[in-house]
Order: C-alpha cells, then structure tokens, then sequence
C-alpha cells in the first residue's frame, strides 16, 4: 500500500477493482481507472459499456459494490454527492440535472451549501460566465433555454464550487458543431489552470483531438488504456466496439428531380402547445421516391413538434398541410396516414414507440392493427395470434433482436434492441413514406449501422425517407440532402454533394438570414 | 350587522385557509395528501376533547396540531418509506380519521365546548365597523394570516424555501444534487399534517365549539381544490379562502331572506364561484406551468 503511494502519489484520483452489480448484469466489473492533476481524461465505449454507472459511483449517486476510490492517495467511502463535491468532485451530468421552473441563478444556488443570497450568486455566475465566454442571463428560466444554454447553466453551477476534478458526461452530445468548440476551448482553459477533467464521449474525433489519456470500456470491463492522440478513430472504434463496424454503404441517386414527392408538407405552422414548447413556422418539405432527407437541429428547435404534427399525433386545420402519396393528409389520424402508406418511429421508445407492459407480437398488432387488418384479425375483429406471432418472428430474425424470452414485454428489453424491434415492425410493411425521429439513440454501434443501412435500402426500393437526428454523423452517412431545424423554421434542404458540417453547424445555431437571432445570448 | 357578517366570513375563512397553506406546502414538496380531512376531524375531535379533559382550549389546540403531525407522519412512513400509491394512500388516511374520529369523539357529541376567547384590545377594539373585525378576532385568526405571509416568505424568499421548491419540481435532480429529497419530504408532509391539525380544531373551538360526527363536513376538499386552483401560490389560496367564506355566508343570508332561488343551487354557489374566480385567475398558462410542482403525486425510489 505504501509503495502505491510513492510511486502514483501524484495521480488526483486512482480507482481500484470498482464493481457495480445490477440485479444478474455486471455494469461495472473490476474498473480500473486513474486520473492525474491537469489532465483531460477520456472515458470511451459504446452505449452501455459501464461509463455512466462508473461515474456516478465516483459521484457518489450510486454505491459501489466492490472496489475503492483513492482521491489524493486517500482511500475515500463517497457516499453521497454532497461528499463527492466537499472533496472537489463537480458533474455535469448528461441528462441535465436542472430544474425547469427555477431560473439559472437558482438551478446554481441549490447546489452551493452556505447561504449567500440569490443576488450575489447571480453576480458571480455571469461573471464566470463571461469570464469562459459562455454567456448566461442569471435571471432566465431554465424550461425557456436551449439546451446549448442548459448545459452553460450546469458548467458554470460545476465552476463555482471550485473542484479539482470536473466530470462530463456526454456533454457535444446536444451541442452544434460551434458550441462544442466554445466547450473545448474552455475545457482547454481549465487545464491549464490545473484542473483534471474526466470526459465521457462515444465521439471519437473530439477525444482525439481533446484528451490526454484514455480509458476505453466495453461490456462493464477496461479493455485498454491508450494514448488518443497517437491512435486512429477507426483503432479506437475497434477497441470500444470488439471488432469492426461495417461502414454503411450508400450509393448516389440518379434522375430524382423526375421521380414523384411522396411526402409533402406545405406552409405547416403550429402554435405552441404548452409554454416550453416550440411554434412550427412556415415549414416546406418534400420528400422524393429513392430518397432519405436528413434533418438536424440543435434539441428542443421544434423536431419533436415537427415529428408529432407529421405523424398525425396532432392534426392540422388544413388537410393540404401534410399530403401523402399526392393525398391530403392533414385531418387524417395516425392511422389514416399509416393507410395511405406511410410509417412513422417516433423518438420516445417506451410510450410512445412501444406499449412498454405489452408483449412484442402485442405492439405489432397495435401498431399494425389498421394495415394489416386483413392478415392480423378475423372477420369478427378477433386476434388471429399465430399469424402475428410469425410476423414478429420475422422481425425478430432480420434485425437480429437480442432478447430473454420468446415473446418479452417491450421494457423488458434494452433500448437498442427494442429500437431494432421498432424500426424493424415498420420496415416489415414496406411503407412508400418512412418518417423516423432519432433512429439509433442509445444503439450500439453496430446494431446503429444495421438500421442506418435499412433506412438507405428502403430508401433506394422506391420509397421516402425523412430522419430527425441529433447526430450529424449519422446524417451525413445516410442522407441525399440535410435541412436544418432552428426555432421552429426548417431550412431548405442542402444536396449532400454541397453539405459540410461548418454549413450546417451554422444553421443549426440559427445563422440563416430571416432567421430569429437567439435574444438570451447578449442578455 | 355589516361587521358581524365580516367577522363571521373571516370564521369561515379561518380554517380553509390554514388546512390550505398546509397542503400547499406539502403540494410544493411533490407530495399529494389527499387525507386532509382526515388529519382535519381528528385535529377537530382531539382538539375538543383535550379542551373538555383540562379546561384550556390552548391545550387543546396544540394536541390537535400534534395529533394531525402525526396522524401526517402515518401517511408520510407509508408513501414516502415504503412508496405506497399517494392517492390511494391520502384516500385511507381520510376515511381512517372520519371513522377513528367518530368512535373516540362517541362520548363528546351534546356536550358543551368551550371556546377560545377573542382577543380584546382597549379602544381599538371598539373602533366603528373595522375595530372588531381587525382588532378582535381569535388568535388563530391571527396566527393564519400570519402562516400565509411566513409560507410565502419562506417560499419565495429563502434558501430552504427554494430547496423544498426544487424536490417538488424534479426529485431526480434534486437527488443528484445530493439533496435529501425524503426528509424534505417528510418535514413538509408533517407541516400539513399540523395545519390541518390546527384547521380541524378551529372548526369544534372557535367554529362551533361542540363535537358532532364529521363535523368538518367537506373542507379538507375544499382546503385541496383550493391549493390546486390557486396554482400553489399562498397569496391566492388566500384570497380563494375569503371568497369561499363570503359567498357561503352570503348564500346563507340569502336563504335567510327568502329570495326565490332554489336553496341548493344557492347551497352549491360557493363552490361554483371559487372554482370560476380561481380558474379566472389562473387563465396564464405559463405562470401555472411554472407554479405547479411538476414531480407532484410521482413516486420517488433513490438508485444505490
């Protein structure tokens, strides 16, 4: 024990054997982990490598179930964040931990312990703010910020406790291509202030760039540490995921300009449902046979609105607003629009996607209840079981979900594997119009390039792809052109041949003339 | 008589409001209580019966402000402890205190109450039409409009307040933050519990002072629907308590001079203008999105 402390007395943080055990799954299984003073830490792997559960038993939100943690060389118990922040370990945590009613200076002061009036924290935060080029209006309610803004908030809260050690996770994840710059910079900044930083990404090109030292995770166990710089993103990707990742292959279109729009939508606009939700302005699409459109967007610009009024979830006053197959289709239910061929996946999995209580072959009949009324039901509307069982086999088969048992409850499964089931049921169906909001969320990157590949090829057997995504890596990979969603306002769309990503970093923060400049920014 | 009327809204206010800016801060924490009455008619049936044992109906006041802490406590082990369902829960809590509150109070009903004296200031007590009204009410009169004030201070204007706001907002977030998102709960839960203790013991020493089975006749109802159509605001529960007290009063008077309106459509008139002033009130939508507790009636189990 002595020798340990001679030889790595200057590492900040050491993590011996830590093990986290989820009922029967391993999360975590014997991590090692060190992080020295004034280094930036990467903490790689795939969607459900352990990264997550590791850092919050570093923060103290979980409770290790074997292992130790040596902070300065000290074996600490972190028992709760509050002992995780008196040390000098701050988060900033991926789904953000703020609170919608309060306004930024009282999201900050909630988490600083003594009693300094909200006046003086809100002095001190913009202050900060400024000070890391990351502007922030102390006295703005959170639920009315974009989630760029959110993630200022949670940044300059994690500063002003002064920690040694800043944990993030996720954190480009909601960010537009310029925003992460401002982040890495500031990060850069804290570095040279002596901070140690332990960041948690899936990106590789952003660790390569960034980190000094990284540690890659798969299945709950370190598989290797390395130096990101000297690797390539293709010898890290091997070791996050296993092995190869088949590369999605998507081969130009020709004559499009001839072939027919399946999917139009005209002059949709929408008024906001609910005060923290986004007003649709004016939005055109039309979505081409053998086509996929891509449309990105910062999180929270109007996609999910978009989506909801799309997919018929919410009607329009104006049947024309929404045509399918050269049918208006505006006043039509999801079923109706589901009719006249076309399939949506919306981007909530549980609830929205799928009945999460009810059996797989139960949310085929529920989503295919309508199309295929013929093959699913009897004369009398009763449930012809084998027939769907069958078809959900097939599902099961071609998009290989991994799952426990022959017929599983929806929540029972994991998010990618639920997704692959999802998308899959829709694809089942052959739809002329495919419409799909964040297609591979939390999916593993292989089973990610699976379904990037399929949205292609339906794409390409004549039918209308349009895909929501937050990832413009991913919709650089599938998409024949990208539109940008800002404020409610899409963008039209750019030929991929014409797209890069500064062009449409630069939308996605809202840089188009006529567009609305974003007011909190000089606030 | 324009005086008594006053003083007699303010009675009727008294006790909805008190068993209101209890729930309300429970309803701040993110818990739903749904046994106000029951925590009321026990505070009521306690309160009347430490009163008639002793003699001082102060005794008897603070009993039933225990009495409906604990009986708070009760509801508070079962939800937030062992994560009972709140509405089913709260539902339990009301019958268990209408039927316990009946037996124990078996031998209290013709019995005469005592009550708790008003207060009396020389001169200023006698001061035309207001002097009574502002001047010489019960202490309890005092003491709600006081809670009112001290809630919405401790709300609005301090750290802790602000604590309580945010667990009854997001109690994930709140968990994150290292915040003991249980005890706030149970602290808040516990303070309803005391104020509906109070409410209930207002109702059988100052109200009437006499014991009669389910004597609180609805209000721990009217005391939750308020919290909700004052959209968790102190200043609106309070003005939603008077307007209640008046038109009760008033429809009251109203039958009394024989106007010819069907008596229960003037009996249902309090309820129906509550509900139309509060609505009214509460017409912006986004100060109601802020204001309401978004984790309310949600079932909060840590992760370790």
């Amino acid at each position: 024990m002595t020798a340990t402390l001679e030889t790595e007395g200057g590492n900040l943080l050491e993590v011996r054997g830590l093990t986290k055990i989820f009922g029967t799954l391993k999360a975590c299984d014997n991590i090692d982990l060190t992080v020295g003073r004034g280094e930036i830490h990467a903490l790689l792997g795939e969607n459900g490598a352990g990264k997550s559960t590791l850092v919050k038993m570093l923060f103290g939100s979980l409770e290790p179930n074997a292992g130790e943690i040596r902070w300065n060389g000290q074996v600490e118990q972190i028992s709760s964040p509050g002992a995780a922040r008196k040390l000098g370990i701050g988060m900033v945590f991926q789904h953000f931990s703020l609170f919608d009613a309060l306004t930024a200076a009282e999201n900050i002061a909630l988490s600083l312990d003594d009693d300094t009036p909200i006046a003086t924290i809100a002095a001190k935060a913009k202050a900060l703010s400024y000070s890391y080029g990351l502007p922030l209006d102390p006295y703005s309610l959170v639920g009315d910020l974009s989630v760029g803004e959110r993630q200022r908030i949670e940044i300059i809260r994690c500063l002003l406790q002064t920690p040694q050690l800043i944990i993030l996770d996720e954190p480009t994840s909601v960010l537009t291509p310029q925003e992460a710059d401002r982040l890495f910079e500031t990060l850069e900044r804290l570095r040279s202030e002596g901070k140690s930083i332990l960041y948690i990404s899936h990106r590789l090109e952003e660790v390569k760039r960034l980190c000094d030292r990284a540690t890659v995770l798969r299945h709950g166990k370190v598989v290797g540490h390395c130096d990101p710089r000297k690797e390539t993103a293709s010898s890290l990707a091997r070791m996050m995921v296993g092995n190869e990742v088949q590369a999605v292959v998507r081969d130009p279109v020709q004559g499009m300009d001839k072939a027919a729009a399946l999917l139009e939508v005209r002059n949709l606009s929408r008024t906001p449902a609910t005060p923290f939700s986004i007003p649709l302005r004016n939005i055109n699409l039309s979505a081409r046979a053998g086509e996929v459109i891509g449309i990105a967007g910062v999180a929270g610009n109007g996609q999910g609105e978009f989506f909801e009024a799309v997919s018929g979830e919410v009607q329009q006053q104006d049947a024309a607003n929404v045509r399918i197959r050269g049918k208006d289709a505006g006043r039509l239910t999801i079923s109706g629009r589901r009719l006249l061929g076309a399939a949506f996946v919306p981007e909530e999995r549980l609830g929205h996607g799928a009945a999460p209580r009810m059996r797989l072959s139960e949310n085929l009949l529920l989503s295919r209840h309508a199309t295929d009324r013929k093959a699913f039901l009897g004369t009398a509307g009763t449930v012809q079981t084998r027939a769907i069982a069958t078809a959900a086999q097939r599902i099961i088969e071609i998009m290989d979900v991994r799952k426990s048992g022959p017929d599983p409850e929806a929540a029972a499964l994991s998010g990618g594997n639920l997704q692959k089931f999802i998308i899959g049921r829709e694809l089942d169906r052959r739809p002329a119009v495919m419409v799909v909001n964040q297609p591979t969320w939390g999916v593993d990157a292989g089973a990610a390039a699976r379904i990037r590949q399929a949205l292609i090829e339906l794409a390409r057997s004549g039918s209308a792809v349009v895909v929501i995504s937050q990832d413009l890596d991913e919709l650089f990979e599938i998409s024949d052109s990208i539109a940008v969603m800002h404020n409610g306002e899409l963008s039209k769309p750019l030929p991929i041949a014409e797209a890069t990503f500064e062009k449409v970093g630069l939308l996605m923060g809202g840089a188009e003339p006529g567009h609305v400049e974003p007011v909190a920014e000089l606030a | 008589m324009f005086e008594s009327i006053l003083i007699t809204i303010a009675t009727a206010a008294t006790p909805l409001l008190i068993a209101s800016i209890g729930e309300l801060v429970v309803e701040r924490s993110g818990v739903l209580n749904l046994g106000v009455e029951g925590m009321m008619v026990m505070g009521a049936v306690t309160g009347f019966g430490v009163t008639l044992a002793t003699g001082s109906p102060w005794l008897g006041i603070f009993a039933a402000i225990a009495v409906g802490a604990l009986f708070s406590l009760l509801f508070g082990f079962l939800t937030l402890t062992l994560v009972t369902n709140q509405v089913a829960t709260g539902l339990a809590l009301t019958l268990l205190g209408l039927g316990l509150s009946g037996m124990l109070g078996e031998g209290f009903v013709g019995q005469p109450g005592i009550k708790l004296g008003n207060l009396d200031i020389p001169f200023l007590s006698d001061l035309p039409v207001i002097g009574r009204l502002i001047f010489g009410q019960d202490p309890v009169f005092y003491l709600s409009i006081l809670l009112t004030v001290g809630v919405a201070w401790f709300l609005f204007r301090t750290r802790a307040g602000l604590t309580l706001r945010s667990v009854g907002d997001n109690h994930g977030s709140a968990h994150a933050l290292g915040i003991n998102v249980i005890g706030i709960r149970y602290l808040a839960v516990m303070f309803g519990g005391a104020c509906a203790g109070l409410a209930g013991a207002y109702l059988s020493l100052v109200y009437t002072p006499q014991w009669i089975e389910n004597m609180t006749a609805g209000r721990g109802w009217i005391a939750l629907a308020l919290v909700v159509f004052a959209s968790w605001r102190p200043w609106r529960v309070l003005a939603g308590a008077y307007l209640f007290g008046a038109v009760s009063i008033g429809q009251l008077h109203a039958q009394a001079l024989g106007i010819g309106v069907p008596s229960q459509l003037l009996s249902s008139l309090p309820y129906l203008a509550t509900i139309v002033v509060l609505v009214l009130i509460s017409r912006n939508r986004r100060l109601t999105m802020v204001n309401t507790p978004a984790s309310l009636g949600r079932p909060f189990v840590p992760d370790r």
